[in-house]
C-alpha cells in the first residue's frame, strides 16, 4: 500500500493541478494578509474561503483522479496486490497531497508575516487541521462516488451534487427546519444537525474558536457549552475522524466486490 | 492707610483664629476622628494624619473639611455605615475607606451625603465595601478623583459604586469604579454631571440612569461590564464623547435605551460588544458622529421606536449592523459610512449611488428564531441575505440609507 501511495503522490506531486492549487492558497494567503494586516481577521476571512472551498475542490479533485488513472488502476489490479491497498493507496496519495498544498500554501505566508508571535496560532491551527479533515472527509467521498459509477458525466455530477449539498442545501433544509419547528426548544436539535454536516460542524468549531460565540445570545450557551469544553472538543473531532473512516470503509468494501 | 491695614490684619488674624486646625493622630491627644468631631467647631479643618483609625457611624453634622494626610485608614470593621455626612458645605479628601457592613435591609456605605449642599467628597480610595459613596436628597455637590474598588461577586449582596437618589445638580468627575454590582447610579437624580470617569468590570452596569432628567455624561469609558450602560425612564439625556468597550457575553450591550426620549448621543465608541445599542421603546433621538467598531450588533432595534435619527455614523466590521424585529420604520439612517457597502460612486462625490440596506435578511430570521445563529456565516445565508438585498421582502423597504459615503468619516 505504501508503495503505491508513494506512486500516487509523487505523481500527483508532479502534476500542473497542486502546483496550481498550493499557488493558489499562496497567493490568497499573501493577499489577505497584504490587505487586512491583522492576523486575526485574515483568519476569519480564510475561514469562509476554506470551508467552502476546499470540500469542492477535494470532491472534484479525488473524482477526476479516480477516472483518470483508471487503465493504470487496471493494471495494477492484474499484479497479485490486495485490492484495498491499490484503492487506500490512491486515495491517501490524493488527500495527503492536497493537504500538503493547503498547509504549505497558507502556511508559508503566514509564517513570515510573523506567526509564531501571534496570538492567532492556535485559531490558524484549528484551521488548518479543520481544513485538512475536510480535505480527508471529501476525497473519500469522492472515491465512493468514482467507485460506484463507470460513467464519468455521471460520476462528476454526482461529485457536484454532493458538495452543493452539504454546502449550501444542507444549510437551506436546516434553516426551515428551525424555522418550522420555532415553538419547540430547539438547542438539541440545532447541535445534532451541526454535527451530522462536515462543514458545518467545522464552521461551528472555528466560529467558536474565534470569540463570536457571545452572539449566539442565550440559546447559544448550549453550544457553548458543548463546543467550547474539551467534551465537545473531542466529540466534535471524534465525529470529524468517523466522518473520514466511514467512507473509506465503504472504499475497502465495494472495491473487494467490484467488478473490473 | 496704616489704621486701615492695622484693621484689614486684626480681621485675619481673627478669621484664623475662627477657622481652627485640629489634627488627629494615632498618637496624639485626639485620636479618633469621632471626637475631633465633637470639638470641632463650624468651618474648622480637620487633619487625620497617616494611620489606622477603626471608626464607624462617623456623622459629620457641622460644616467641617476633612483632609488625610497620606491616606489614612479609616476601617469599619465591617460593622456598618463609616461615614455619613448630614452638614451642609463638607469637605472630605484624601482618605482611604475600607471595609463596610454588609446588610439586607440597610444600604450601609462607605460615605453617605445626606439632605446637604455644597459638598464635595474628593481622592477617597474605598475597598471592600457595600456602597460607595452614596447622596441622598442632597444636591450642588462634587464627587472628584476617586477610586472605588469592590469585590462584588453576586448581584443580590453588592451595592453600587456611586449612588445618586433624588440628588440635582451633582458634578462626578475623574472616578474610577471597578467591581462593585452598578459603577455610578442615578435615580431620580437631575442636572447631573458625569464626565471622565472609567467604569470597569463591574456586575451589572457601568453607569445606570432611571428616572432622571437633563443629565450630561461625556468622556467616561465603560469596558467589560456585566451589561454595560443602562439608560431607563429618562428624558433629554446628552451622551457624548464616551467609549463603550468589550462588554461582551450572552446578554450583555454597550448602551442600553429603555423609554429614553429627546436625548442625544454623539461622538462615542462603540467597540467590540456583543450588541453596541439596544433600544427599546425610545423616541426623538439623535445619534451622530458615533464610532461602531467590531460588534456583534450594531444597534437592535426592539420596537417602539420613533421618529430617530441616525447621522454621519461610522459602522465598522459589525456582525450585524441594524436589526429590526417589525417591517415597519420610522428612523432616518442619513450619510453614514457602511464597512458592509458594496455600491459604487460613478460621479465621485463621495456619496454611494446605490441606497444601502442596512437590515440583512439573517438578522430577521434570527430575531425571530434565535436558534438560527448558528449558521451566521454559512454561504447559504449570504446567498439569501443577497436575495433579499435585491429584493426586499421581509424587511423594512423603506429602511435604507440613501446617501452612505464612500469613505470612513472623520469629525
Amino acid at each position: 500500500m505504501l508503495k503505491i501511495l508513494k506512486y500516487s503522490f509523487y505523481d500527483l506531486m508532479r502534476s500542473r493541478w497542486s502546483y496550481v492549487y498550493f499557488a493558489f492558497y499562496l497567493l490568497l494567503g499573501i493577499v489577505l494578509l497584504f490587505l487586512n494586516n491583522d492576523l486575526s481577521k485574515a483568519v476569519i476571512t480564510l475561514m469562509n474561503v476554506i470551508i467552502v472551498l476546499v470540500p469542492l475542490i477535494g470532491t472534484i479533485f479525488g473524482v477526476m483522479y479516480y477516472y483518470n488513472s483508471k487503465e493504470f488502476t487496471e493494471l495494477l489490479l492484474a499484479q497479485p496486490l490486495k485490492r484495498s491497498s491499490i484503492f487506500l493507496g490512491q486515495y491517501l496519495g490524493v488527500a495527503l497531497s492536497l493537504s500538503m498544498s493547503l498547509i504549505l500554501g497558507l502556511g508559508i505566508p503566514f509564517v513570515f508575516y510573523g506567526l509564531f508571535k501571534s496570538s492567532a496560532i492556535w485559531d490558524f491551527s484549528l484551521l488548518l487541521i479543520t481544513g485538512v479533515f475536510l480535505t480527508l472527509i471529501f476525497t473519500a467521498l469522492a472515491f465512493n462516488i468514482a467507485l460506484s459509477n463507470e460513467n464519468k458525466i455521471k460520476g462528476f455530477g454526482y461529485a457536484i451534487l454532493l458538495w452543493l449539498f452539504l454546502a449550501i442545501i444542507y444549510d437551506g433544509i436546516f434553516l426551515m427546519t428551525l424555522i418550522m419547528f420555532e415553538d419547540y426548544p430547539l438547542d438539541k436539535l440545532s447541535l445534532f444537525g451541526t454535527m451530522l454536516n462536515p462543514i458545518d460542524l467545522s464552521r461551528t468549531l472555528i466560529l467558536l474558536k474565534l470569540d463570536i460565540s457571545a452572539l449566539l445570545g442565550y440559546t447559544g450557551a448550549v453550544f457553548k457549552q458543548f463546543f467550547g469544553t474539551n467534551f465537545g472538543l473531542v466529540v466534535s473531532f471524534a465525529t470529524l475522524v468517523l466522518w473520514v473512516v466511514l467512507p473509506i470503509l465503504r472504499i475497502v468494501f465495494k472495491s473487494k466486490k467490484k467488478d473490473f | 492707610m496704616k489704621k486701615q491695614l492695622v484693621f484689614l490684619v486684626v480681621i485675619l488674624m481673627a478669621f484664623s483664629s475662627y477657622a481652627q486646625n485640629i489634627e488627629v493622630c494615632n498618637t496624639c491627644e485626639i485620636s479618633t476622628l469621632k471626637k475631633a468631631i465633637t470639638i470641632a467647631k463650624d468651618f474648622d479643618t480637620i487633619i487625620v494624619k497617616k494611620g489606622t483609625y477603626k471608626e464607624h457611624n462617623i456623622i459629620i453634622d457641622k460644616p467641617l473639611t476633612i483632609i488625610g494626610k497620606n491616606y489614612p485608614v479609616i476601617d469599619g470593621e465591617l460593622k456598618g455605615e463609616i461615614i455619613t455626612i448630614v452638614s451642609d458645605n463638607v469637605t472630605v479628601d484624601g482618605l482611604f475607606i475600607i471595609n463596610v457592613g454588609t446588610s439586607y435591609t440597610e444600604d450601609y456605605a462607605a460615605i453617605r451625603v445626606r439632605r446637604s449642599k455644597h459638598f464635595v467628597i474628593q481622592n477617597l480610595v474605598l475597598e471592600k465595601l457595600f456602597f460607595g459613596i452614596y447622596l441622598e436628597k442632597s444636591s450642588y455637590g462634587k464627587v472628584y478623583h476617586n477610586k472605588i474598588i469592590g469585590d462584588a461577586v453576586e448581584e443580590y449582596n453588592s451595592g453600587n459604586g456611586i449612588q445618586l437618589w433624588y440628588s440635582n445638580h451633582i458634578e462626578i468627575e475623574h472616578n474610577y469604579v471597578e467591581h462593585v454590582r452598578d459603577g455610578i447610579y442615578l435615580e431620580f437624580s437631575d442636572d447631573c454631571l458625569i464626565k471622565n470617569n472609567v467604569s470597569a468590570l463591574n456586575l451589572r452596569y457601568g453607569l445606570h440612569f432611571m428616572f432622571s432628567n437633563n443629565d450630561e455624561y461625556c468622556d467616561n469609558t465603560f469596558e467589560n461590564n456585566g451589561a454595560g450602560v443602562a439608560v431607563m425612564f429618562s428624558k433629554k439625556i446628552k451622551m457624548t464623547n464616551n467609549t463603550f468597550k468589550e462588554n461582551w457575553g450572552t446578554a450583555s450591550y454597550g448602551m442600553l435605551l429603555k423609554e429614553i426620549n429627546d436625548a442625544e448621543i454623539i461622538g462615542n465608541t462603540f467597540e467590540e460588544n456583543t450588541i453596541g445599542i439596544n433600544i427599546e421603546g425610545s423616541n426623538r433621538i439623535t445619534y451622530k458622529n458615533n464610532n461602531f467598531i467590531n460588534n456583534g450588533w450594531a444597534i437592535k432595534v426592539r420596537g417602539a421606536c420613533y421618529t430617530n435619527s441616525f447621522i454621519e455614523n461610522n459602522f465598522l466590521y459589525n456582525s450585524f449592523d441594524i436589526s429590526y424585529n417589525s417591517n415597519v420604520n420610522d428612523n432616518i439612517f442619513d450619510r453614514n459610512y457602511w464597512s458592509n457597502y458594496t455600491g459604487y460612486d460613478l460621479d465621485k462625490d463621495g456619496v454611494g449611488d446605490v441606497p444601502y440596506r442596512p437590515v440583512k435578511l439573517f438578522s430577521y430570521i434570527v430575531n425571530r428564531t434565535p436558534e438560527t445563529i448558528i449558521l451566521l456565516r454559512s454561504l447559504f445565508i449570504d446567498i439569501i441575505d443577497f436575495s433579499e438585498k435585491v429584493s426586499p421582502v421581509f424587511t423594512p423597504d423603506n429602511l435604507l440609507d440613501n446617501n452612505p459615503l464612500i469613505k470612513k468619516i472623520t469629525w
